[in-house]
């Protein structure tokens, strides 16, 4: 059969891969300051796990704040340019399902987050050893952790009406969470009560353990990661897919 | 055995499917917030006809194109596109339609090559090239193919809407204001290249706001008032019925002929302005004039056209 969807998948990853300066090259770069900076003043005075160098306790955190923030930064801004513009009729017209429509965006929003995660991890092996023990369980979190972020970016492309609404998401809800999270630190560093808030962070999960994958370590079991996730997973796809369905904001 | 039997219904659906209008609207609503944009629209368009939908801004056309397109979801009623229900069998229903929207949309990151082929992608259409090079011809955009349509002139992104519309060579091709904004050259290409595609029997839905275009290609007319059909007619019929004929004369003589006077409508400068429902009365009136011997200075023949039908229709009058 076919079907309109591999287009749509296709033009999605076309659409970044475009302009892979912007969209893959300035968050490694990012990234990569962020490693400079914080391994620089860090390296000697923290040590979180035994035998793990602080630079390389940054790493995984850092490339799964870049996977999150590149698919919620794909999926969203790819959807309010353009129901600004007014392309978004190109694919409205066309006979494609909403799951169709949803699996398009997820999967590009997925692999622009992995392709710019890669590389983060390409550019940090040269900055220190890093082991990657379990890489299954690497996968899974990366994989569970940016389809949520994947769908908040679908949610809130549609919802928004314009670019400031966006940003706030962005900036009132990626940031903090991902901030907040252990990417820089483990939370066992911070006073008792705002360990316990931390354990109300989706995001912590994520990235503990995404980073449980590389270490064999973390702060809290990797399953109890991902039995918080995974249901993450299935609200916010459920969400997504009933607002695609309803036509909200897309098909008035 | 169920397999043939399945099979014969499909035929058979497919035969009904000839017959079927090519638009089907029933009982079609549509409440916004603030708008009750459609009130009730029944009308079906016959598969090959050429149909203007005309009305002034807010009338609701945009608002049943969206519907039909499935971008905008009726309040009530039905719609269908070649026997395709939009909601139930949207994806058949899509696939018969194509569209031109009235606004310039374009997606900036492409080609004029890279939107068609993403845009036959979307239908389905993996190795579509020789029909958008077909395309890209008839509408003068050969050479600029592999342009990026951000940086075309406004008639240029038109054109490229118009082939994006027909990549998958609907039966059914809805424009929504097609020629606003598009130089006279483009309009008249344009219109070429469509009527082409209705002679070869897809079936054309044009709003226009050019009511000299909708009286040049449509054979049939509905007009829309505040979400209501209140005309809906053949061309010819509305013309016929919508305005009256009139004789202009500018006879060489101080008062107006006895047998002239019951069809006084008025004067225009030098003229007189005489009713003529009818012009094979014209013959017998220059007969008249000649045996009279009243010389004619000048002479004009004036006939309805579809602004005036529209105008006389939208204030209140019945065409």
């Amino acid at each position: 059969m076919n079907s309109g969807f591999r287009t749509l998948l296709y033009k999605e990853i076309l659409r970044f891969w475009k302009v892979l300066v912007q969209t893959v090259g300035a968050p490694v770069l990012t990234a990569l300051l962020y490693l400079l900076i914080f391994s620089h003043v860090l390296e000697d005075h923290v040590q979180v796990y035994p035998g793990v160098s602080y630079t390389a306790f940054l790493m995984p955190g850092l490339i799964m704040m870049s996977v999150l923030q590149n698919a919620f930064a794909n999926s969203s801004s790819s959807l309010i340019q353009s129901k600004i513009t007014g392309n978004i009729v190109f694919v409205l017209l066309p006979p494609l399902s909403y799951m169709e429509f949803f699996l398009a965006y997820l999967l590009a929003a997925l692999i622009r987050g992995f392709t710019v995660g890669l590389g983060v991890l390409l550019v940090g092996l040269f900055f220190a050893d890093i082991e990657m023990r379990y890489p299954l369980w690497m996968l899974v979190f990366a994989l569970a952790s940016g389809a949520v972020f994947a769908c908040v970016g679908i949610i809130a492309g549609i919802w928004a009406n314009q670019f400031d609404h966006l940003a706030g998401v962005q900036n009132f809800i990626i940031m903090p969470l991902t901030f907040l999270s252990g990417v820089f630190y483990s939370i066992h560093s911070l006073p008792p009560f705002w360990q316990s808030v931390s354990h109300f962070n989706p995001v912590f999960y994520m990235i503990d353990g995404f980073r449980y994958g590389f270490f064999g370590q973390g702060d809290v079991d990797p399953w109890l990661g991902l039995a918080v996730v995974s249901p993450f997973v299935a609200l916010l796809a459920g969400v997504t897919l009933m607002m695609l369905k309803s036509g909200y904001k897309l098909r008035h | 055995m169920s397999t043939r039997k399945g099979y014969a219904g499909f035929v058979s659906a497919e035969a009904q499917r000839i017959h079927c209008p090519a638009v089907r609207l029933r009982g079609l609503e549509k409440h916004f917030p603030r708008v009750h944009a459609l009130r009730g629209i029944d009308l079906d368009i016959a598969q090959g006809e050429f149909f203007a939908l005309l009305g002034p801004n807010g009338a609701g056309k945009t608002t049943l194109i969206s519907i039909l397109a499935g971008l905008t979801r009726a309040s009530a009623g039905s719609v269908s596109v070649m026997g395709f229900d939009v909601t139930k069998q949207y994806r058949d229903a899509r696939r018969s339609l194509g569209v031109v929207p009235q606004e310039l949309v374009y997606d900036p990151f492409f080609t004029v090559r890279e939107t068609l082929r993403l845009q036959s992608g979307y239908f389905g259409l993996r190795r579509n090239d020789d029909w958008i090079d077909e395309l890209l011809a008839n509408l003068g955009l050969t050479d600029k193919a592999e342009t990026y349509t951000r940086l075309l002139s406004g008639g240029m992104k038109r054109r490229v809407l118009v082939a994006q519309a027909l990549v998958h060579k609907p039966p059914v091709i809805v424009l929504d204001e097609p020629t606003a904004g598009v130089d006279v050259e483009l309009r008249q290409s344009l219109w070429n290249f469509i009527r082409r595609f209705n002679s070869e029997g897809h079936t054309i839905v044009l709003t226009t706001h050019y009511l000299e275009e909708a009286e040049m290609l449509c054979e049939r007319v509905a007009m829309l008032q505040d979400g209501r059909i209140v005309a809906l007619d053949r061309t010819a019929n509305l013309l016929r019925a919508g305005a009256e004929r009139r004789l202009l004369l500018d006879l060489d003589t101080p008062d107006l002929p006895e047998f002239l006077r019951p069809r006084l409508k008025g004067r225009e400068g030098n003229h007189y302005v005489l009713d003529l429902p009818d012009y094979g009365d014209l013959e017998g009136i220059l007969a008249q004039l000649r045996v009279a011997g009243i010389p004619i200075r000048d002479l004009a023949l004036r006939q309805a056209n579809l602004e005036e039908v529209f105008l006389k229709v939208m204030h209140g009058g019945q065409a």
